[in-house]
């Protein structure tokens, strides 16, 4: 048997539904249809009752869940594109992301947003924007980067009180294929160490952790080792997994699809420079994808996001100092 | 142009509704045989992510593009193929937008329905749905403030759209200003996969004109010339004066949300109703039985619409894709201020 990353997320809401009466999905498209990316293929008819289709209103989507999150039930919001998600951006950011901190009541939300590019997407149905999120107190913000990840996570997602941003990549759908689920799972909040070495870390999380790897051993050709750490949440962000890792290298650079202005490579990097600044051999650097909006053809598109060969030559230039 | 015809005589209306029908149907059958080329491209694989068709909206798109003048707004939307050409777009825009030619109106950085011209009044819409709404209000706005008078602004959504919040903050912004805005609403019965039970439960989208003091009107969106008389109507209206303008037609989406999709949920119910007729079907079998055109015309047209679009097609293809090295990167206009930094 093997088990794509999409299937993983519909296995992992199935489990839910399954596991918890509270958990219900609601959505546009999600219910017969199962989902603009089938993520919930059958599930309302596994779950009647469970599975709804929602108008094409993402604040009122948001906001009903909290409601019922008040309630004690367990939602899990699908937005059809990350994009979207920006129209109920108000309803996640002040209501979910502030009821705890206000009032002690938790607000166990799930949104997730299938993000990030793929081929002919354009700039509306191919943004990163966990960093936008992660911006705002009371969010947890998850980016896994493996089948099992996905799996475990939204998982863990669902079951814990806060609310979360589960970013799961459009392009590993299909890509990324596992033998099985995972009978357990690092907890929320621990990157991971997706493989060793001793010359440079290269942090990444989601889409960006395949490319460093594929950079990694196209390095390691040219003798050199590379340390990939996969942050698989950006919000809690593991510091010390990073810094222990520089401390064995003494050379960072920080991947990620996102715009570089405030995001997430930006934070990993000021939180290695005033932490562990006497760890770094070199200065520490980043790549990101270019500031522009994302663009349609695939010739631009592959020139605006980190690809596994720039992320080669990015570590190149730094092991060469 | 008929337009003009059609404004300078209100009165002729049978003279002019040969003329302006006619045109009306070229224009729904240009974008019939363009739609069609662009899925056969799809599927054979030539075009990049999703293509988005207008089958069985033509007749309403065409109805709102020719009844506009080139100086108004339009901000059309994904399944107005028919009426972007009514309104002037070339069939090479079209193309070039959809492989991202460098020499199309969007350079390759945007794709597919996402095109227009906005230094002619021709919007380029953005995914997210209800958006270009309060965006056509502005361009209105503007235009008053500048002391033109006599523009329009149309702009046309799906029974899905009208969910958002942007929607109904739009048409509100419209009539507290009383903007010229005709907002043309497809009621194609689904939204994607999702029937418009799943959507609202007012008996016709029309009503939701009412909370909102604008004047709507409803048509069946499979017939061309009501469609004409319609959407003609809106617009006079609105630009003589009367406020925002909702025009709610009836009709069926005649093909997938995207050619991705096989739609194998549409009740085959709708498929065999009066919604489910094919308007260009419709708009032929009135032709001919107006006696205004004859079978052997109809399949000229066709075939010089089909060479038209298979020489662009043919063209285009052997245009250059637009060059990363050469392409400026770079999201705002005022360079000085730019922080970007070339690796
Ligand atoms: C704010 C927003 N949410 C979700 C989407 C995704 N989406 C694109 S088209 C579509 C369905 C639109 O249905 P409708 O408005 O009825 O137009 P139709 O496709 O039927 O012409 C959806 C949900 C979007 N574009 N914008
Ligand atoms: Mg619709």
């Amino acid at each position: 048997m093997s088990i794509t990353y999409l299937e993983a997320i519909r296995e992992a809401q199935a489990h839910a539904l399954r596991d918890d009466p509270r958990v219900f999905i609601y959505g546009q498209d999600v219910g017969a249809f199962g989902g603009a990316f089938k993520a919930t293929k059958n599930l309302q008819k596994e779950f009647p009752g469970r599975v709804l289709d929602s108008p094409i209103s993402e604040d009122a989507m948001v906001g009903m869940a909290v409601g019922a999150a008040i309630e004690g039930m367990r939602p899990i919001i699908e937005m059809q594109f990350a994009d979207f998600s920006i129209v109920g951006f108000n309803q996640i950011v002040n209501q979910a992301a502030t009821l705890f901190w206000r009032t002690n009541v938790p607000c166990p939300i799930t949104v997730r947003l299938p993000f990030g590019g793929t081929e002919g997407g354009g700039p509306f149905h191919s943004q990163s924007i966990e960093a936008i999120y992660a911006h705002y107190p009371g969010l947890v913000v998850l980016t896994p980067a493996t089948v099992e990840d996905a799996y475990s996570m939204l998982l863990e997602a669902v079951a814990i009180d806060d609310p979360v941003i589960f970013c799961e990549h459009k392009f590993l759908y299909y890509h990324l294929k596992a033998e099985k689920l995972p009978s357990e799972a690092l907890p929320i909040g621990k990157a991971r160490i997706a493989r060793e070495g001793r010359d440079l870390t290269v942090v990444a999380y989601s889409a960006m952790v395949h490319e460093a790897l594929v950079a990694a051993e196209e390095l390691s050709a040219e003798g050199w080792e590379i340390e990939v750490v996969d942050l698989r949440s950006v919000k809690p962000l593991d510091t010390d997994t990073v810094i222990a890792s520089v401390a064995r290298t003494g050379r960072l650079l920080c991947v990620g699809e996102a715009w570089p202005w405030g995001g997430v490579t930006a934070e990993v990097i000021a939180r290695v420079a005033s932490e562990g600044f006497g760890l770094l051999d070199v200065p520490p650097q980043r790549l990101n994808a270019k500031d522009t909006p994302v663009p349609y053809h695939p010739n631009l598109w592959m020139a605006h996001r980190p690809t596994a060969r720039a992320v080669a030559a990015a570590a190149r230039k730094i092991l060469r100092r | 142009m008929l337009q003009t015809v059609l404004d300078a005589n209100p009165a002729g209306e049978t003279i002019n509704a040969r003329d302006t029908t006619l045109a009306a149907y070229r224009f729904m059958l240009r974008a019939r045989v363009l739609d069609d080329k662009f899925a056969a491209l799809y599927r054979a694989g030539k075009i990049h992510g999703g293509v988005f068709l207008g089958r069985g909206q033509e007749a309403l798109s065409a109805a709102v593009g020719v009844s506009l003048k080139k100086t108004d707004v339009f901000a059309p939307l994904i399944r107005d193929a028919a009426g972007r050409l009514a309104f002037g777009e070339t069939v090479l825009d079209a193309i070039r937008t959809y492989f991202g030619s460098s020499l199309g109106p969007m350079r390759g950085r945007d794709g597919n329905v996402h095109r227009g011209r906005p230094q002619e009044g021709y919007l380029p819409m953005i995914s997210h749905l209800g958006a270009m709404i309060s965006v056509v209000n502005g361009a209105l706005f503007a235009r008053r403030m500048k002391g033109i008078s006599g523009t329009v602004g149309a702009t046309c959504l799906g029974d899905g759209a009208t969910s958002t919040g942007a929607f109904h903050e739009a048409l509100n912004q419209a009539a507290v200003e009383k903007l010229p805005l005709v907002l043309i609403l497809a009621d194609n019965q689904y939204a994607y996969s999702t029937p418009t039970s799943r959507q609202f439960v007012c008996d016709d989208l029309a009503d939701k004109a009412v909370g909102y003091g604008v004047e709507a009107s409803s048509v069946d969106g499979t017939d061309l010339a009501a469609c004409l008389k319609i959407a003609g109507n809106a617009v006079a209206r609105a630009r003589s004066g009367h406020g925002p303008q909702l025009v709610v037609a009836k009709l069926l989406r005649l093909c997938g949300h995207g050619e991705h999709d096989d739609s194998n949920y549409i009740d085959p119910k709708l498929k065999n109703s009066p919604l489910g007729r094919d308007c260009l079907k419709v708009a032929e079998e009135f032709l001919l039985r107006q006696q205004w055109t004859d079978t052997g015309t109809l399949a000229t047209w066709r075939g010089e619409i089909v060479t038209e679009i298979e020489e662009a097609v043919a063209q285009v293809r052997r245009e250059p894709a637009p060059d990363p090295y050469d392409e400026k990167w770079l999201a705002i206009s005022s360079k000085h201020l730019s922080e970007m930094h070339e690796e």
